[in-house]
């Protein structure tokens, strides 16, 4: 299991490396375009080359990554181009906003999938249809969409959320619940039907194996071996859907913060792209892809913890 | 017969017209088709370009010059829409076709060569697939300016590893078949075994992963385009929902257009993916699934039967329109076991039902071994399951009774074996071991769980008491180190060994009787020995009745007392095990027998005289 | 001196370990056999005994890391791709499993015509071949245009002879070719296997864990244990009078199907394991 574990997270921190040196080769590489970018268009090559000094990108590429690295290793991820804050600091206010978000929706997609799942594999029937059909309607209907037409009628038509969010780190919970109910409502709606029909394809596989009638013949209950081997055996199917939908999560957030304006990580992105806040791009690209290899790293142990295959070597 | 001769192109074109057929399929095929005629009739049916804009007509009510009425710059919201189409259609072909030119090609080296290739391969593709795509595409957004194409040229790297995994996974699968090995031995080039037995199989799956992707490639595309991130000039679906949102308050139909033209065409896109799939499962040479449900009712299916007939039998097999008399004896109450005219049938999916028991009645005595012998698609292990009312949920029993110990378990209403009724005896009075070991042991739990679990149930031991007797169980069953296969997970031990574990499990609760399903089949014949004799100890020492499942004449000579032929379902002889053996009385029976290779004077002093080493 | 068709010396297959540990299983030690033209080999023995791989070594479809594989005075022990396809002609394979070894989604006619393809033969002689190999295993000549699933696994085991048969080739491996299948079947396709030599004169080595099929279609036997063959001779003698304690006790393990014979058989493989055990600890306690 302690090799198991060394073997995941040295495969995570490579992730992290590859997609970093990766990532700033693409972001920063074009010195003169960046700055052009900043300056505007009318600007005179003396100016497009006075801000590209000024922002040290006349220096070689390679220098300029390893620079980064160190400062990166000590937590400093550089300053924003366009604002008197660093892109940490940036990065920290926002991210809890973002992560309660993305928390409370995956902790309702994970009850309300394994549920559903588990009783349309178990009783068939019109759950079984309800599901298969959601699941269709879900991936026919993008999410955007659905969150679009939600905040439409329930925020707007009807005023029954605030259409605008307005928590700030220190307001209280009313307002947080006001805030992220038309959010969650709208991920739920769109990610739970796609989780429920794996879940439930995953009971269904683990039910027909022949060790559930052994365990029948022996006398043990149908609920017991249901919770005891079926989901068990189920979980790390399961599992792996949350965690690539988690991990979409962190993406689909952008779009969004972006309708409900919260004020989390996604909207920072859009606006630093659109902006072309480079260092702000770089930090957001390194805290997701760290979020990616913690969640990544927390699945393949939950699930090596699951197979005594993997743990028990 | 029917005309054989163009079932193969009938299989091909029934997939099209199956996909045509189902409601759902056709109306993503109408609703794509129009998309993409309207998209391509942009120029003619657009009476304003994507960016002419009336200056002084901004949110213009639908109607005159403006079908659909304009946005906020003036432009004509009908033609912004079928120019918008164009280009959102033409993005999500340029994503699918990115994704596949290199997924594909990727896939098949990594799956069919392996090595090095497909480590790196492999990790590379978890890595891309473990990234949130929209966050690369920001930063891609951030590098490059705004840019349709090289967005969606992106997103089709993001997408490749989709492809790359089912192309690996399906050439992975075909690889250690053993028709490409046939094919090696022929000499077949790589390329050859790749283009005829390995792209046909990823075929269908890439076709229906292509659907699904161009759906999910243009609700990437719109949602970036919502969030203004696009070029302005590139006139969009996404672009047109963003500027619909901005004029929530003032003109809410702005939006209505684009969310619906984006939702049809993913809608069309994945309608017919599903549709799709469903007319590839239900091509009947994929129907694994069912036929593992109902073994017997395919086995003696009609498929093969025309072709069956014409085989010249170099051993002649007569089949018995009768059964034997069937007359249930009247002490019917003092047997441990008696199953009366019993009858199961599945659903044949025309309404009807295919009956795989027919008229079976057999009893079992306290102590004795009763052997149903038969060959695969005889009934012989739907009767046993019948017995311990462990049938497929499909299954009905149609007719007679099973009367165990006075209990009869048949609940002729509901066309199935009683559960309240079967659930006391289940364990505690009846057990069954299985016919495969190593898929009957749950790999989760330690041997020790699942033999001691039940006891703590049905007999109602403590937990200590029950670890207590599976270590005496274990090491009754001839295993050597009991503690340690106590503590072992089922993968740790052998399949002779798993074997033994499940006859300890089965004689845990001490029942009367003993369902054994082949229970030597899956094992080698030096640990089948071993095993039929810890069946007879079994037996000998704690008095339990044995009801076994088996095809070989050899157990039921070594284990049974008395025996039970069976044949498509009728039971055709039943007796005493030496009666049976030495006067078989029926044709079938006799067959059987005559089968069997022991015995039998060899054959190939025959074939050395005609040819021999001439020099 | 008789010409040996397949010679295999001192023959070692070892498979790379996974991962990043070096080395290798070593599955087959120094095998040795020899099959004579129109004479068949049957090899027994029980699972992970290493017989299969044998088989799949001779084949070109197990790496080879020691010894030798001459067939017809060649050593094929690493043949290339090219070589294989000459070879295909005369040496040819019929599996155990009637269900993975046809390609399910190509009809009989295109499964049998695969290996005249890569020899240059025209469509006409071909589309011959194939409708005389149908009648020479017993299948009717319109199951050309059909596929394997509408066959029964014993119908399958004959297409995937006719298979073999193609090229009329001088040798096929046969791995555990009737195992798979039903009593009655298993009879009939084993009388095939026989009628055919008996019409080629072509040779076999055929794998089997049942000492019963191995006796009734082999000529000569050779016993597989863990790798290494312990014991070899004429079918007759190793399947009636076994020496090696491991085939004695295969053989008593067995069973007849005669209650009575039977008995006798487990009290005589009683007495083979009582005295194996007191000779074991006797060996263990000798100094």
């Amino acid at each position: 299991m302690i090799a198991f574990t060394l073997k995941r997270l040295g495969s995570g921190v490579l992730l992290l490396a590859v997609i970093c040196t990766v990532a700033y080769a693409l972001l920063f590489a074009n010195g003169p375009s960046i700055a052009r970018n900043i300056v505007g268009d009318q600007a005179t090559a003396e100016q497009v080359a006075a801000k590209q000094t000024e922002l040290g990108l006349d220096q070689p590429l390679p220098l300029r990554f390893l620079s980064w690295v160190g400062d990166a290793f000590a937590g400093d991820l550089g300053r924003s181009w366009f604002g008197p804050i660093t892109v940490s600091d940036a990065l920290v206010t926002r991210l809890p906003v973002t992560l309660t978000l993305i928390a409370t929706a995956m902790i309702f997609v994970t009850l309300i999938a394994t549920t559903l799942g588990t009783a349309a594999a178990v009783k068939r029937g019109w759950i079984d249809r309800v599901v298969q059909v959601g699941a269709i309607v879900g991936d026919a209907i993008p999410g955007f969409v659905v969150a679009v037409v939600l905040a439409t009628i329930f925020a707007v038509q009807l005023g029954l959320f605030p259409a605008v969010s307005s928590i700030a780190p220190g307001a209280g919970a009313d307002a947080w619940i006001a805030s992220l109910t038309l959010p969650v409502i709208a991920i739920v709606l769109n990610y739970v039907t796609a989780s429920a029909q794996q879940i439930r394809s995953a009971v269904i596989q683990q039910r027909e194996r022949d060790f559930v009638r052994t365990l029948r013949s022996r006398g043990l209950g149908d609920g017991e071996i249901l919770l005891r081997h079926v989901l068990r055996g189920a979980a790390p199917a399961g599992l792996t859907v949350l965690s690539l939908q988690f991990v979409g999560l962190l993406g689909g957030a952008v779009i969004l913060e972006r309708i409900f304006a919260i004020p989390g990580i996604g909207q920072l992105a859009i606006t630093a792209t659109v902006n072309g806040d480079i260092p702000i791009v770089m930090g957001v690209v390194v805290y997701t892809v760290a979020l990616v290899v913690i969640v990544n790293l927390v699945v393949d142990l939950l699930n090596g913890w699951l197979n005594p295959k993997v743990r028990v070597s | 017969m029917t005309s054989s001769d163009t079932s193969s192109k009938r299989r091909r074109s029934s997939v099209a017209l199956r996909l045509v057929r189902n409601p759902l399929g056709a109306a993503g095929v109408v609703i794509l088709l129009v998309m993409v005629a309207l998209a391509l009739l942009a120029p003619v049916l657009a009476p304003f370009g994507p960016n002419t804009a009336a200056i002084g007509n901004t949110l213009a009510a639908p109607g005159g010059d403006f079908l659909l009425g304009t946005d906020s710059a003036g432009r004509d919201t009908w033609s912004r829409l079928l120019w918008s189409g164009q280009l959102t259609l033409l993005s999500a072909l340029l994503c699918a076709s990115v994704a596949i030119a290199i997924g594909l090609p990727a896939g098949l080296i990594a799956g069919y060569f392996g090595k090095a290739f497909d480590g790196v391969s492999s990790w590379v593709a978890n890595a891309i697939l473990s990234l949130p795509s929209i966050i690369v595409l920001l930063s891609v957004r951030s590098a490059v300016g705004p840019s349709v194409w090289i967005t969606m040229i992106v997103f089709g790297v993001m997408l490749s590893p989709g492809y790359f995994r089912l192309t690996r996974t399906a050439v992975l699968s075909v690889r250690n078949e053993l028709y490409v090995d046939a094919a090696r031995v022929s000499g077949l080039s790589d390329a050859r075994i790749i283009t005829r037995h390995v792209l046909s199989v990823v075929r269908a799956p890439i076709i229906i992963q292509t659907a699904l992707i161009a759906g999910v490639a243009i609700a990437i595309q719109s949602g970036l385009e919502f969030l203004g991130l696009g070029s302005p000039q590139d006139p969009t679906w996404g672009a047109m929902l963003s500027e619909g949102f901005r004029n929530i308050y003032t003109t809410p139909m702005l939006m209505v257009w684009p969310a619906l033209a984006i939702g049809l065409t993913t809608g069309a896109f994945v309608l017919i993916g599903n549709a799709l799939r469903d007319a590839l499962e239900d091509m009947p040479g994929t129907r694994l699934s069912v036929k593992a449900l109902a073994g017997a009712a395919t086995a003696i299916g009609t498929a093969s039967a025309p072709v069956r007939s014409r085989i010249p039998s170099t051993v002649s097999v007569r089949t018995l329109a009768e059964p034997v008399d069937a007359t249930p004896p009247e002490d019917a109450a003092e047997h441990l076991l008696q199953v009366n005219d019993l009858e199961i049938g599945y659903p044949d999916g025309d309404g009807g039902l295919k009956r795989v028991v027919e008229g079976v009645h057999f009893h079992v005595d306290r102590g004795e071994v009763l052997s149903i012998v038969g060959e695969s698609g005889s009934g012989k292990s739907q009767t046993a399951f019948a017995v311990l009312g462990l049938l497929p949920a499909s299954a009905q029993v149609v007719g007679g009774t099973v009367v165990f110990d006075g209990v009869q378990t048949v609940d002729p209403q509901r066309r199935r074996i009683a559960d309240d009724r079967m659930r006391p005896l289940r364990g505690r009075r009846i057990s069954y071991i299985p016919q495969e070991p190593m898929s009957n042991l749950d790999p989760n739990y330690t041997i020790g769980h699942q033999l001691s679990r039940p006891m703590v149930k049905l007999l109602g031991v403590s937990r200590a008491e029950a670890r207590k007797r599976a270590l005496v169980l274990l090491e009754r069953v001839g295993i050597t180190d009991p503690q340690r296969t106590f503590d072992a997970y089922p993968h740790e031990i052998s399949g002779g060994m798993a074997q033994r574990v499940l006859i300890a499990g089965a004689v845990s609760c001490e029942p009367d009787l003993i369902i054994a399903d082949e229970p030597t089949t899956a094992l080698d014949v030096t640990v089948q020995a071993e095993v039929l004799d810890l069946l007879r100890t079994m037996r000998d020492e704690l008095g339990v009745a044995i009801l076994i499942v088996t095809h070989n004449f050899g157990v039921v000579a070594d284990l049974a007392d008395r025996v039970a032929v069976m044949q498509q379902g009728r039971l055709v002889e039943e007796g005493p095990v030496r009666e049976i053996l030495h006067h078989p009385q029926h044709p079938y029976t006799r067959a059987l027998l005559g089968s069997m290779l022991v015995g039998r004077e060899p054959l190939t002093p025959l074939t050395t005289t005609t040819k021999g080493p001439t020099s | 001196m008789t010409e040996t068709l397949l010679e295999v010396d001192d023959l070692v297959v070892a498979y790379p370990r996974k991962g990043l540990r070096a080395g290798a299983t070593e599955i087959l030690h120094r095998v040795s056999l020899a099959i004579e033209p129109g004479r068949t080999m049957g090899l027994v023995g029980e699972s992970g005994s290493g017989k299969t791989t044998l088989g799949r070594a001779i084949l070109g479809l197990a790496p080879v890391t020691g010894g030798s594989i001459r067939f017809q005075g060649r050593d094929i022990a690493h043949a290339s791709r090219r070589e294989r396809i000459a070879l295909a002609r005369d040496l040819q394979v019929v599996f155990q499993d009637p269900y993975t070894s046809l390609n399910p989604s190509m009809e009989i006619g295109r499964i049998l015509a695969e290996p005249l393809e890569n020899q240059r033969i025209g469509a006409a002689e071909s589309r011959a071949r194939v409708r005389e190999l149908l009648d020479r295993v017993g299948l009717p000549s319109d199951a050309i245009s059909r596929q394997p699933r509408e066959f029964s696994g014993g119908q399958r085991q004959r297409v995937a002879i006719a298979r073999a048969l193609a090229l009329r080739p001088k040798l096929i491996v046969c791995d555990e070719p009737v195992s798979a299948l039903d009593l009655t079947t298993q009879a009939r396709v084993l009388d095939l296997f026989l009628e055919i030599q008996q019409d080629t004169g072509v040779s076999y080595l055929f794998i089997s864990h049942d000492l019963d099929v191995i006796r009734h279609i082999s000529h000569d036997v050779a016993v597989l244990l863990h790798g290494d063959i312990v014991e070899q001779g004429p079918s007759l003698q190793v399947t009636g009078q076994p020496q090696h304690p491991y085939t004695q006790r295969l053989l008593l393990a067995s069973p007849l199907p005669e209650p009575d014979a039977q008995a006798q058989r487990r009290a005589e493989r009683r007495r083979l394991r009582e005295e194996e055990r007191i000779e074991g600890a006797e060996r263990r306690t000798a100094p």
